[in-house]
């Protein structure tokens, strides 16, 4: 079951590739069929994970017993991921449908849109520290050509900063997975724990966690390393911004660094600090440097960067508590996010313009664009009731839990300052009189109303995943098994005798 | 120990060009470089001096062997590496075509 996480979407990307060059049609059937059948199927595993007594599944490629072979494995973290990624993966293909019809060639779209998904699903589900090198190449690779896709100049220089910084990035990870290598002689993820754990910690092991924070934290866009993003994700079509900022920092980044800092080399006081500072230290410039942005997904990119620290700093204050609110935040973030740029999308759609000071008055006649964005800028604000207000207070309270009044207060101010921000996009775009040259305005065709639709109702009563007997099922598998620490490898041991 | 610090001279080298270089195309050898360095890197500690290749066969008794792990690890990096060196410079080309020079100085049409 495990693999068809993979196997799907890679044959519809290859089915897209063959047949649809020459019936456009199946490109559209193909891709939905195959994201729908994929998240569809990580609801049926989180299922099935709630259900079983282990709470781990692994699957043996070809048999062979790990290390020696390669593995699959799934814990509540991964299926938590997997939902999430899969859930926005397929809204974004319904929004595509009318979207891509203003480009040429969308099977070309379509091909790489899912190879980035069999990337991300791949790299979520792997139990290989090298695999997930691989799954994480694939998906950037993807995203390199996506980020291109219009061929104009802006778009290019994003793309050439984006690859650039990227492949600087892979070589730091690779570097580090040599390192590792030589170090414990084995690249499946359990093992290296093991291994480490014998071992003891050593200097090579400070110098990988160098090297990895450096590596993947600049697929997170965490702030010393964020310089690509706000370039990049702008560029690219407004389905696959939503992808990069809503998916795909979270995927190659925040995952992988939390998946390895607590589970394999095990976490401690200075990580958690270093977390705890890069953390504090995004969300204030990300959101300083949004405050002057007049363009829509300009802003919008640098208020991923703001939440992206959010979700580092509930993650790395270490308690239960904060973990929570990390995990939920990174959902939250995920389906907000998302939502504003297929807003900017249809804005654009529609008006051919993401400049904030040509728009004004949209809100009579794009109703279904005005009021998901609205619902979407409240939670990312923090607003209650909206999800957004959830998570964020979760991790304001695990700060002061922890007597640590000072990032409790940088979280709060980085959270007004949001707001601030929002309002302007709102008052700006949304509200105030319609321009003359707007008097014909026609709101967007149905998919993608349909698509901005579902994930606007999601950031309304996404907070009722906190309460008692949701929890049970989504949230809190992801943040027992984060909670794990070290006790994963032996979870993947007793499954594997 | 040398090989491992020319390897890492290898990679200084990389970074320098990424880092100091205005010429796009300059830029792209800067990053070539650098994922040359790590594969030799992971070639140089799988390698045995006089070691053999790992095939089992019953007449002979292989006890020193070269680990063929890091080399399957390489190929794969290999093909990785020339995926994003063909994208980059695919991009290179258009970027060629759209602002007539290679120099990044004057390629500067986004704000940030």
């Amino acid at each position: 079951m495990l693999p068809l996480f993979v196997v799907v979407p890679l044959a519809a990307a290859f089915l897209i590739v063959i047949l649809a060059k020459r019936f456009e049609f199946l490109s559209d059937f193909l891709s939905n069929l195959a994201t729908g059948f994929s998240f569809i199927l990580s609801c049926v595993l989180l299922f099935i994970l709630s259900h079983s007594s282990l709470k781990v599944m692994v699957y043996k490629v070809g048999g062979w017993l790990p290390p020696f072979g390669v593995d699959l494995v799934i814990d509540g973290f991964s299926s938590f991921m997997l939902v999430t990624i899969n859930i926005v993966a397929f809204m974004l293909n319904i929004f595509c449908i009318s979207y891509m019809r203003k480009y040429s060639a969308k099977w070309k779209f379509y091909t790489l849109f899912l190879l980035m998904l069999v990337g991300m699903n791949g790299i979520v589900i792997s139990g290989d520290i090298f695999n997930m090198f691989v799954f994480l190449e694939i998906a950037s690779v993807a995203s390199f050509a996506l980020v291109a896709y219009g061929v104009e100049a802006e778009e290019l220089e994003a793309a050439f900063k984006y690859i650039i910084m990227s492949a600087v990035a892979s070589s730091f990870i690779l570097l580090g997975i040599a390192f590792l290598y030589s170090y414990t002689s084995t690249l499946n993820l359990a093992d290296i724990a093991g291994v480490l754990e014998a071992k003891g910690l050593s200097n090579v092991v400070i110098l990988v966690n160098i090297l990895f924070i450096m590596g993947f934290g600049l697929k997170a866009a965490i702030v010393p390393f964020h310089a690509w993003l706000p370039d990049a994700h702008p560029s690219a079509p407004a389905p696959v911004s939503s992808f990069l900022s809503g998916i795909l920092i979270k995927a190659l980044g925040v995952y992988v660094l939390i998946r390895i800092f607590y589970n394999i080399i095990g976490i401690n006081r200075a990580l958690l600090a270093v977390f705890t500072f890069l953390g504090v230290l995004s969300i204030m410039v990300g959101v300083l440097l949004a405050l002057g942005q007049m363009d829509l997904k300009r802003l919008l990119a640098y208020h991923s960067i703001s939440q992206v620290g959010y979700i580092i700093l509930g993650l790395g204050l270490g308690t239960p508590l904060g973990i929570l609110g990390g995990l939920f935040h990174l959902f939250n973030h995920s389906i907000f996010k998302s939502l504003l740029f297929l807003n900017s999308g249809a804005v654009e759609y529609s008006l051919g313009t993401r400049n904030l000071e040509e728009m004004g008055g949209l809100r009579e006649k794009m109703p279904v664009t005005s009021s998901t964005s609205m619902a979407a800028s409240m939670a990312i604000s923090g607003v209650p009731p909206f999800n957004g207000f959830w998570s964020k207070l979760i991790i304001i309270v695990a700060c002061i839990q922890v007597h640590k009044i000072g990032l409790a207060f940088w979280a709060v101010l980085g959270s007004i300052l949001t707001l601030s921000s929002f309002m302007k996009v709102q008052k700006y775009a949304f509200f105030g009189s319609l321009k003359k040259a707007y008097q014909n305005l026609k709101e967007v065709p149905f998919s993608m109303q349909f698509a901005m639709l579902v994930l606007g109702i999601i950031c309304v009563i996404g907070g009722i995943l906190i309460l008692p007997h949701f929890d049970s099922f989504f949230l809190f598998p992801a943040q027992q098994a984060v909670m794990r620490g070290l006790g994963y490898k032996g979870l993947i041991y007793s499954v594997l005798k | 120990m040398s090989p491992y610090i020319l390897c890492f001279l290898l990679f200084s080298v990389g970074i320098y060009g990424i880092l100091r270089k205005r010429n796009i195309i300059k830029i792209i050898i800067g990053t070539v470089i650098c994922e040359y360095a790590v594969n030799l890197f992971l070639i140089i500690f799988g390698y045995r001096m006089g070691g053999h290749a790992p095939i089992y066969s019953p007449d002979k008794d292989i006890n020193n062997m070269v680990d063929p792990l890091v080399q399957a690890l390489v190929l794969t990096a290999i093909v990785i590496g020339l995926a994003t060196t063909a994208l980059v410079v695919a991009v290179a080309i258009r970027i060629y075509e759209k602002y007539g020079t290679f120099d990044i100085t004057k390629i500067r049409k986004l704000k940030g």
